[in-house]
């Protein structure tokens, strides 16, 4: 691996009293203490390994005509197989659809739990649901949805087949997909929620408002950079996701024939590709086997998901709760199962 | 929120559209609570022909995967079985090996790493590891993968594996630079993140006056961490466990990417050779297969690993539950 070339760089730049000196430490701890170093600095070369090298290969097989050129179906050769425009979009509708379910659910839901929370017992199961479902892999997720959307009764989201429908469509992908974005957009909405200050809820009531007011009108609105992260970090999570494209969107290349005659409801009936499968579909384990391709479609992804990143880093700085520590403006990426700071009940570090 | 303000609520819940509101909120957590149930009983009623037919030898060795699966496809029995014959052990085998082996190596350097990352790193590095921590988090699995097939692996097969050792067990096997040791490798770098985050945020909660008592008593820094800091945090370092092994039981594109092209049971007892088997998980056999969704026996088998892993996963999360309820127990929120 990459992070086995760096080498521990002696710590210089730590204020810490004169007394204590690393070298004063047994032999033992200053080992571990090397390997602290060792880790940090090997993730910091993984990373930079995996931007770099995906940076390089991009641009050298990136075209600028790739990005609006379709894909030529059926083509051997690779600089004949056209380009990227299909996938990318496909990758944006998708998004778009699985963002549209999951947001107004996984907001409602959240504020549903903390601000009225009652039956309890439904609530601790809803939570406990959704927690479950965030562990949920996203393989088992598609298999259940491409099962749902076979139902004939459904077959307006998709299109019909020879029993029932085909339960492939970028409706139903994007209906898969919102499952995984939801206990993202949860999470950190119901921590956002938790984190609002109780003088706003009571100047609130002390006016007379409702709690529907109140969270409608005081509450979201204070929480808005918490709910953008979560929505954000949510539509990353579709971005990446391989598996659910695979089986409910289909691996074609190109977008299909729209399906019936409505306007846009007719492309989403369609099926399709996103960046996603089309990448695994011209990697060496896919049938198209051209790897340029591939490294051109994953540059494009790669810098999609640097720019989400980027969002949520400016979303979280500005966000109520002000600037913290490396690990805690992270937290809201891993959800709910992280500790809050103060850990023995009075005031910590922050 | 705090208790002068539940009475106040209680006091005023007579207004009509607070009311609606409540029901209409409530009704959107039924309806992601009855589609997960649904979930679960769709998943596993889909299932249940190829559990019933194999009974627990569903679980066990027997056939070859490979040529099980092949038979359903092409809807020729082997010999002696029915079409639903299927044996997963080589599966659940390689689905235990990667998780295990990529979540106990995640675990290590995840510690050292949030050590580094709230103890010794220099502000400047600090500020930069945030960010690379959050991007490794969010690369996608399918572009590992690409990494993984068109660069780690090709390197693995060419300095890491001597053709005598694929002359050794050529009629068994073939080895190349997709394997376990790849998968479980990158598969590390993929679980890391989510570790090193929550291990780090905990470790910046612990209350200063804890380590500067132990400070005080004269204790180096190393120890400090080890024996006060550490130790208060374990069950946060529990709970991204669990985060992360749920992570890596589901992980489906690399792995089906890197780990090699067959179903084969790594066996231990090979050896050094041991490391270089291709294994296939669970997760990515149902990615491979899934283009045979639409052949009945072949999906009721797809369908009874998805089971599996969904039953691992409502598992995973109910140890993650208890594990919150031990931070709860501390007085920690969580």
């Amino acid at each position: 691996m990459a992070g086995a070339a760096a080498s521990p760089t002696p710590p210089t730049a730590i204020a810490r009293p004169p007394r204590e000196r690393i070298s004063s430490w047994p032999l033992a701890d200053r080992m571990f203490y090397g390997l602290a170093w060792l880790s940090g600095i090997g993730l910091c070369v993984i990373a930079l390994w995996i931007v770099v090298f995906m940076l390089i290969k991009g641009i050298a097989y990136l075209r600028p005509a790739l990005l609006w050129t379709r894909p030529a179906a059926g083509s051997i050769h690779q600089t004949q197989a056209g380009g990227i425009l299909d996938p990318v979009e496909g990758t944006l509708l998708v998004t778009a659809v699985g963002t549209v379910i999951a947001a107004p659910l996984g907001i409602g839901v959240a504020v549903w739990l903390v601000e009225y929370g009652r039956p309890r017992a439904l609530a601790r199961a809803v939570d406990s649901g959704i927690e479950m479902l965030a562990g949920v892999p996203s393989i088992v997720l598609a298999l259940f949805g491409l099962l749902f959307f076979s139902q004939g009764v459904l077959t307006f989201v998709s299109q019909p087949a020879a029993s029932g429908a085909l339960g492939q469509s970028f409706l139903a992908c994007g209906a898969v997909m919102s499952l995984i974005a939801l206990p993202l957009i949860f999470a950190s909405t119901r921590e956002g929620l938790e984190q609002v200050p109780p003088r706003l809820r009571e100047a609130s009531f002390a006016l007379g408002k409702t709690r529907a007011t109140t969270s409608r009108y005081v509450l979201l609105p204070a929480i808005k950079p918490s709910i953008a992260a979560g929505t954000v970090l949510g539509m990353g999570r579709i971005i990446g996701d391989t598996a659910i494209v695979t089986l409910l969107l289909g691996g074609a290349a190109q977008l299909t024939e729209p399906v019936g005659h409505a306007p846009v409801w007719s492309v989403l009936r369609g099926t399709g590709s996103t960046l996603t499968s089309y990448i695994y579909y011209n990697s060496p384990s896919g049938e198209g086997n051209a790897h340029e391709k591939a490294y051109a479609a994953s540059f494009v992804l790669l810098l999609m998901v640097l720019g989400l990143n980027a969002i949520v880093t400016r979303l979280t700085r500005d966000s109520l709760d002000g600037p913290r520590g490396a690990g805690s403006r992270i937290r809201s990426m891993v959800g709910r199962f992280t500790p809050v700071r103060d850990m023995s009940g009075t005031a910590g570090r922050f | 929120m705090s208790g002068g303000a539940r009475q106040l609520i209680r006091g005023r819940s007579g207004a009509a559209s607070d009311k609606r509101a409540e029901l209409l909120l409530g009704a959107l957590g039924v309806i992601v609570l009855v589609l997960i149930a649904g979930m679960v009983v769709t998943v596993v009623i889909k299932a249940w022909p190829s559990f019933s037919h194999n009974g627990l030898g569903w679980f066990g060795t027997g056939a070859e995967v490979d040529s099980e699966l092949r038979a359903m496809r092409e809807a020729a029995p082997l010999p002696g079985h029915g079409i639903l014959y299927f044996t997963s052990w080589p599966l659940i085998w390689g689905t235990i090996i990667t998780t295990v082996a990529a979540v106990a190596l995640a675990l290590i350097v995840s510690i050292f790493a949030s050590i580094f990352l709230t103890e010794f790193a220099p502000a400047r590095v600090r500020r930069t590891l945030d960010p690379v921590i959050r991007l490794l988090a969010g690369v996608p699995s399918v572009i590992y993968g690409l990494i993984g097939i068109l660069a780690i692996a090709p390197w693995v097969n060419e300095h890491l594996l001597s053709n005598s050792r694929k002359k050794s067990v050529i009629y068994v096997v073939q080895l190349n630079g997709n394997n376990l040791t790849t998968g479980t490798l990158i598969l590390t770098v993929m679980i890391l993140p989510i570790m090193v985050a929550i291990t780090a945020n905990a470790l910046e909660s612990v209350p200063a006056s804890w380590r500067e008592g132990s400070a005080a008593l004269g204790v180096n820094r190393w120890r400090t961490i080890r024996r006060v800091s550490l130790r208060a945090v374990w069950p946060a370092v529990a709970a991204g466990t669990v985060l992360a092994t749920a992570r890596a039981l589901g992980e489906a594109v690399m792995l089906a990417m890197v780990t090699g092209g067959s179903a084969f049971q790594a066996n231990p007892l090979d050896g050094f050779t041991f490391f270089f088997e291709p294994v296939r998980p669970l997760a990515a056999q149902i990615f491979l297969e899934s283009e045979g969704l639409t052949i009945g026996p072949l999906s009721h088998t797809i369908y009874a690993m998805g089971a599996l892993l969904l039953v691992s996963a409502a598992m995973l999360s109910l140890v993650g539950w208890t594990v919150k309820q031990q931070l709860a127990k501390q007085g920690v929120r969580a």
